[in-house]
């Protein structure tokens, strides 16, 4: 398996690591609707089942994942950066 | 296509055949469970309320435990209540699908005299059991329950995505399904609005999601940190609504028919894909599903909750390769090829719902085999 993550639909801002990823590590990701393809360099470790950012976005920024919204960034992403509830909270609660 | 099934006195169709043991109250655990260990091939069904509740939390508890012993996978039931009042009420309710029921009281006989009479009782009715045999059922009588626990980012993308495809065919073979987790369609609450199949449901989901909500919401307490749970987080889950739309890749994609109080059973000769009010916790939720008639039930998991239920047998799913691996005494169907792209989903979807005929069939569940039989009332506030 050449890829190391998925990304459920295009335009989502977010891919889930399908094995464990190492920082500074070149990944591929593919887009679960199309099977297209993107790489990004993991700039931090990220575990299996854990969020890697396929896109830039400001702090207070809406993140996308299945296309929807999963809650805001409380730090700016990169492509690359391991997302989790260091710098994504809920809209909700 | 047909499975073997148990077609029970109203004509409902069960794919198990206990001999249910159940106590009104937490006071008559002991005399059932005593009765158990005397009559094998009974199951005994022990919790921990039933005394000074009042108003809707009663009338939650009697409609939990009346339609578990309705359920189709129940062959008879034999009651036991601290007084007689309360024992007949229960024994009554469940007397009404038709099957057989026996009810005894403690007061004024003293727990080893309940003993003698409800095990004699049990025995007649094990020997009745015995001789129910399967006999060919459509699809279209089957009422299957879902819900998903220990999510991660996998069921998102494999386990819940599987069962979705499942829920689908069952309900285009006519069969009834069930789901429910209300607080945690919080981000998604409008996708199954919108999936509702006229106004009247929609306000009846609704309604049922704000109230919930609001319930929640009332007490002031911060939800970060219980949902989602330890377990999301180390799975890589960081919010609710990510949690949220995972767990409603599950619900497939048919319209909404009916939006269910917990333990209600839908009206007879209805069919379709339900919503039914109920908490996430899973021994909560299956428990009510089991009483509002669902016979088997479907579980994707990620990190690996463990749970069954005593009435419901109730099928694993996980696409997480590391629980597949570590906890492979625990899952019936490993879907984890879908994140490896070795499995399609059309064929994950094909596998598992040639599991559920298998099991509809008498195949034992993972859980069933472990013994877990997690039993849970669901409480609507303190008794008085």
């Amino acid at each position: 398996m050449t890829h190391k993550f998925l990304i459920h639909h295009r335009g989502d801002h977010v891919g889930v690591a399908v094995v464990d990823i190492e920082s500074g590590e070149r990944v591929q990701g593919v887009f679960m609707d199309d099977d297209s393809t993107v790489e990004v360099e993991a700039r931090a470790a990220v575990p299996l089942g854990h969020k890697i950012a396929i896109a830039s976005l400001e702090p207070g920024a809406e993140v996308l994942e299945y296309s929807l919204p999963i809650g805001k960034t409380t730090a700016s992403f990169e492509p690359g950066t391991y997302v989790h509830t260091h710098n994504l909270r809920s809209a909700r609660w | 296509m047909v499975i073997q099934g148990f077609r029970r006195e109203n004509g409902k169709v069960g794919v198990r055949n206990h001999v249910l043991l159940l106590p009104v109250d937490d006071l008559s655990n002991a005399v059932c469970e005593t009765v158990a260990k005397q009559v094998p091939g009974t199951l005994a069904l022990p919790h921990a309320y039933g005394r000074l509740q009042y108003g809707e939390d009663l009338e939650l508890h009697f409609r939990t435990l009346i339609g578990t012993g309705r359920n189709a996978n129940v062959a008879a039931a034999v009651v036991v209540g601290i007084e007689p009042n309360w024992t007949a009420r229960l024994a009554d309710g469940i007397a009404e699908s038709g099957k057989p029921v026996e009810a005894f009281s403690i007061e004024g006989n003293g727990d080893l005299e309940t003993v003698r009479r409800a095990s004699r009782a049990a025995q007649r009715l094990v020997q009745h059991a015995s001789e129910v045999q399967r006999e060919p059922a459509e699809l279209s009588e089957l009422t299957i329950s879902i819900k998903c626990g220990e999510s991660d980012t996998t069921t998102g993308l494999a386990s819940c995505p599987t069962v979705g495809r499942v829920v689908d065919r069952f309900v285009d073979e006519g069969a009834t399904v069930f789901f429910g987790e209300t607080p945690e369609l919080t981000g998604g609450e409008h996708l199954i609005a919108a999936r509702c199949v006229d106004e009247t449901v929609r306000q009846e989901f609704t309604a049922m999601y704000d109230r919930y909500v609001h319930q929640i919401e009332s007490t002031g307490a911060d939800l970060l940190g219980s949902q989602p749970t330890q377990g999301n987080i180390a799975g890589g889950l960081s919010t609710i609504e990510e949690k949220a739309l995972g767990n409603i890749e599950k619900t497939g994609t048919k319209p909404v028919v009916g939006a269910l109080d917990r333990a209600q059973a839908p009206a007879n000769g209805t069919t379709g894909l339900y919503f039914m009010d109920s908490s996430s916790a899973a021994a909560e939720h299956i428990t009510l599903m089991c009483a509002g008639g669902a016979v088997l039930h479907l579980f994707p998991t990620g990190q690996g909750n463990v749970i069954g239920n005593p009435v419901e047998p109730v099928l694993k799913i996980t696409g997480n390769p590391k629980t597949a691996a570590t906890m492979s005494e625990h899952i019936d169907h490993d879907v984890s090829g879908l994140l490896s792209r070795d499995l399609t989903l059309d064929r994950a979807g094909e596998q598992l719902f040639d599991l559920c005929l298998r099991t509809a069939n008498g195949r034992l569940t993972c859980a069933e085999t472990l013994g877990h039989r997690e039993f849970v009332l669901t409480r609507l506030y303190p008794s008085a």
